[in-house]
């Protein structure tokens, strides 16, 4: 490119009446004006440069590393002594021994991700929504609602785990209180699914909260004058105004909650205690994350922890996918 | 939002601050880190540790650098071992180690295997380090097929049990150490047996033992045949795990146990809520007992002699190969693992030596443990079960093993699955991920 636009461009400097804008015809003002083209087409690139070097080096190259990984098998140890195994890894982790484990943490990763998911966002939803009223202490709401966001997760967890515990817990308290027994929280299916999707919903609540009360504020007024002139209630104009104006916001925290609901990894681990690595005594809150963690750092196989990572890129590809497709009928409809 | 935008400036301009701030910070880090070895002729000696190894405690570091003034310690402990070891295995491929790496027992046969031995250094020619000194079988241990010793001993897991008097007093049963002792004497079915008759009278809300599974690792661990035979994973036909498996059953079936998961937070709780009667002691455990049961239970927990002898835990140091200062290193190894300073830990936090030099010195045979038992012979109990040791074969992945038989028992206790369920979770557990 550059090689075949220079001589041309010399060229329109040598003959001014074949170029449109001709006030450019001495040698220094040429120059000038190919530094200004630079400057205007290369300037963006070098600024966003050093993300793509830092994304290259951070981001790009583990994944590849990764993927090349996943058809080896190394030990967490040795990883200099890498042995090609092709594809044993992968079957491992669909049909061979760790199969069990596998669909169990996948599924556990969807039913955690909608039993965190769901009711976070629909809980953010009302919050903004009432948020978005003229309410006393407005600015103090709204920034307390940022609190449990910016909390750290082993901190949250470590309180929650409190909560649930069997030994004095509050849950059970509250529980005692409806004269239901004490339930070992951390033991059950459901029970820890339960307890592992509030902590996620208390930290993630307030973050989609604000996200919503931002589009929200952007929806014109007008728009719940004229319904109200029209006699819809609050209920109705919520419904009817405010939900259809944040569509492309709520597909946008949707697909970020999903998203973050695959690489679920820090609220069961530190739930579980000593268990934690691998999801509970019976992998009964394994997340797809965590037997990532569990087979390539506590069981130091490497190979078949990049097997799940790479699994797991795919179903986010897979996710990122449905999310364009979705964005794309939203707009057509629009 | 105009309302909150300006609280959000200031938090960003807080953050870059303290970017900043942790950016420098991170520097001088850096750099004191290198200065320190080379400008002023003064050596950081790192040591990684894991639970507690009382070297701070017993004030040996401050010795140490007292008496070698070129030399600054420093310690990065670790609290629970499966954290540490999982970092210490990044470590070992990705740099960052120690110059000190201590080693837990069931991690000591996989660190002497091919893979792994090369990355630590010889230590039966540290200065001063006697090979006499140490129990033979831990100076085995820690020995390549080579004839390199990569680890000095620091303690052994002599078991005891650590018992109640006052519940068992309400249970009706004796409570003084040598009654105790002889309830179950010979045999681990008789503490199981043990546990029927105290659960029979138990004061209300209190279950015999803490864990049926820490009940399952002491059998196995009295055992002289455990998870390996001739080099090979031997765990389905092994005597031993079979027989602490059935008393696990009998244990959970029997409603002895609480079924706590050992070193949880619910377990450390329990110690202090006082609603389990026994715990399997090594003498690493008496400093948990104390620390978690608190000093409103002071006086209330005593010591007595266990069904048969056996080693849970203890652990070595190891010096990597890797290190800048190597022999420093060794040097200082050598002197943490040498009798006098043993003894120091010992009666600090009551890890028994490996040493067993060490046991000849006042105050280690004789000595009692104020929280524990005042009045029951600690050091006597655990010098005597320490020498009574016989060495069992282990390998490489035996931390794994245990860590699998742990969450099989819990299986049952906690996830209500059958025997036969839980037996089949295990080993689906351990097939697949060792090879």
């Amino acid at each position: 490119m550059a090689s075949t636009t220079a001589p041309s461009r010399n060229g329109s400097a040598e003959r001014p009446d074949t170029q449109p804008p001709p006030a450019r015809p001495t040698g220094p003002s040429a120059w000038r004006s190919r530094l200004h083209r630079w400057d205007t087409k290369g300037t963006p690139y070098a600024l966003v440069a050093p993300f793509f070097l830092v994304f290259a080096a951070f981001g790009l190259f583990p994944l590849l590393y990764t993927g090349w990984l996943s058809f080896h098998r190394v030990s967490l140890y040795n990883v200099d002594r890498a042995e090609w195994v092709g594809l044993r890894n992968y079957e491992d982790l669909f049909t061979g021994q760790v199969s069990h484990y596998f669909w169990n943490a996948l599924l556990n990763t969807f039913t955690l991700g909608v039993l965190s998911t769901v009711p976070q966002l629909l809980i953010a939803l009302g919050l903004a929504h009432l948020l978005n009223y003229r309410l006393r202490a407005r600015g103090f709401l709204r920034t307390a609602l940022l609190a449990p966001y910016a909390t750290s997760v082993a901190a949250a967890t470590l309180v929650f785990a409190l909560i649930f515990s069997p030994e004095g817990g509050m849950a059970n308290w509250v529980l005692g209180l409806f004269g239901a027994g004490p339930l070992h929280w951390e033991a059950g299916r459901w029970s820890s699914q339960f307890a592992i999707s509030v902590i996620v919903t208390w930290r993630w609540t307030g973050y989609n909260a604000l996200i919503f009360l931002a589009a929200m504020q952007a929806v014109p007024r007008e728009l719940y004058e004229a319904a109200a002139l029209d006699g819809a209630n609050r209920w109705q104009q919520f419904l009817h105004v405010t939900i259809p104006a944040l569509r492309p916001t709520i597909l946008f925290t949707v697909i970020v909650s999903t998203i973050g609901a695959t690489q679920l990894f820090g609220e069961p681990y530190l739930f579980g205690g000593q268990s934690g690595h691998q999801g509970g005594t019976d992998h009964q809150y394994e997340t797809l994350g965590i037997l990532m963690y569990d087979q390539g750092f506590h069981s130091s196989m490497l190979g078949r922890a990049s097997a799940v990572a790479w699994t797991m890129f795919g179903l986010l590809l897979l996710i990122g996918l449905v999310n364009a497709l979705l964005t794309r009928r939203l707009r057509a409809s629009q | 939002m105009s309302r909150l935008s300006l609280p959000r400036a200031r938090s960003g301009s807080a953050a870059l601050v303290s970017a900043v701030a942790a950016l420098a910070l991170a520097l001088t880090g850096c750099s004191s880190d290198e200065g320190s070895a080379s400008a002023d002729g003064k050596i950081t000696l790192t040591v990684g540790t894991f639970g507690t190894f009382g070297y701070k405690e017993a004030g040996l570091y401050d010795a140490y650098m007292k008496q070698n003034p070129g030399i600054t310690i420093k310690e990065n402990p670790t609290t629970v071992e499966g954290n540490y070891w999982t970092a210490l295995q990044t470590r070992l491929s990705g740099g960052g180690l120690d110059d000190v790496q201590a080693l837990e027992v069931a991690r000591i046969s996989l660190a002497t295997s091919e893979d792994l031995a090369d990355a630590f250094v010889d230590l039966s020619d540290a200065p001063g380090v006697d090979k006499k000194d140490y129990l033979p079988w831990k100076w085995d241990q820690a020995t390549t097929a080579d004839g390199r010793t990569i680890g000095l001993g620091t303690d052994v897991g002599p078991m005891a049990i650590c018992y109640r008097q006052d519940l068992f007093k309400a249970a009706g049963l004796p409570s003084d150490p040598e009654s105790v002792g002889k309830l179950w004497a010979g045999d681990w079915a008789k503490f199981v047996e043990v546990g029927k008759q105290y659960q029979a009278k138990a004061p209300k809300g209190t279950a015999f033992m803490d864990s049926a599974s820490g009940l399952f690792n002491a059998v196995v661990s009295s055992s002289p045949v455990q998870y390996y035979k001739d080099g090979k994973l031997a765990y389905k036909d092994s005597a031993s795990v079979r027989t602490a498996w059935d008393l696990a059953v009998k244990a959970v079936q029997g409603k002895t146990s609480q079924g706590l998961k050992m070193f949880d937070t619910p377990w450390q709780t329990a110690f202090s809520k006082s609603t389990f009667a026994t715990t399997v002691c090594p003498s690493w455990q008496q400093a948990n007992v104390q620390q978690f049961s608190g000093p409103g239970n002071k006086g209330k927990w005593n010591i007595a002699q266990p069904p048969a002898a056996g080693n849970w835990g203890g652990s070595f140091l190891a010096v990597p190969a890797s290190g800048k200062h190597v022999d420093e290193a060794k040097k200082l190894v050598a002197w943490l693992t040498a009798p006098e300073q043993q003894a120091k830990v010992f009666q600090k936090v009551g890890n028994i030596p490996a040493n067993q030099a060490a046991y000849d010195l006042p105050g280690v045979v004789g000595y009692k443990n104020a929280y524990i038992g005042p009045d029951a012979a600690t050091g006597l109990i655990f010098s005597t079960a320490a020498k009574s040791i016989k060495p069992a074969e282990t390998g490489p992945r035996a931390g794994d093993l245990t860590g699998a038989f742990s969450t099989g028992v819990l299986l049952m206790e906690q996830n209500g699955k059958t025997p036969e369920e839980a037996w089949n979770a295990t080993v689906r557990q351990i097939d697949s991920t060792i090879q």
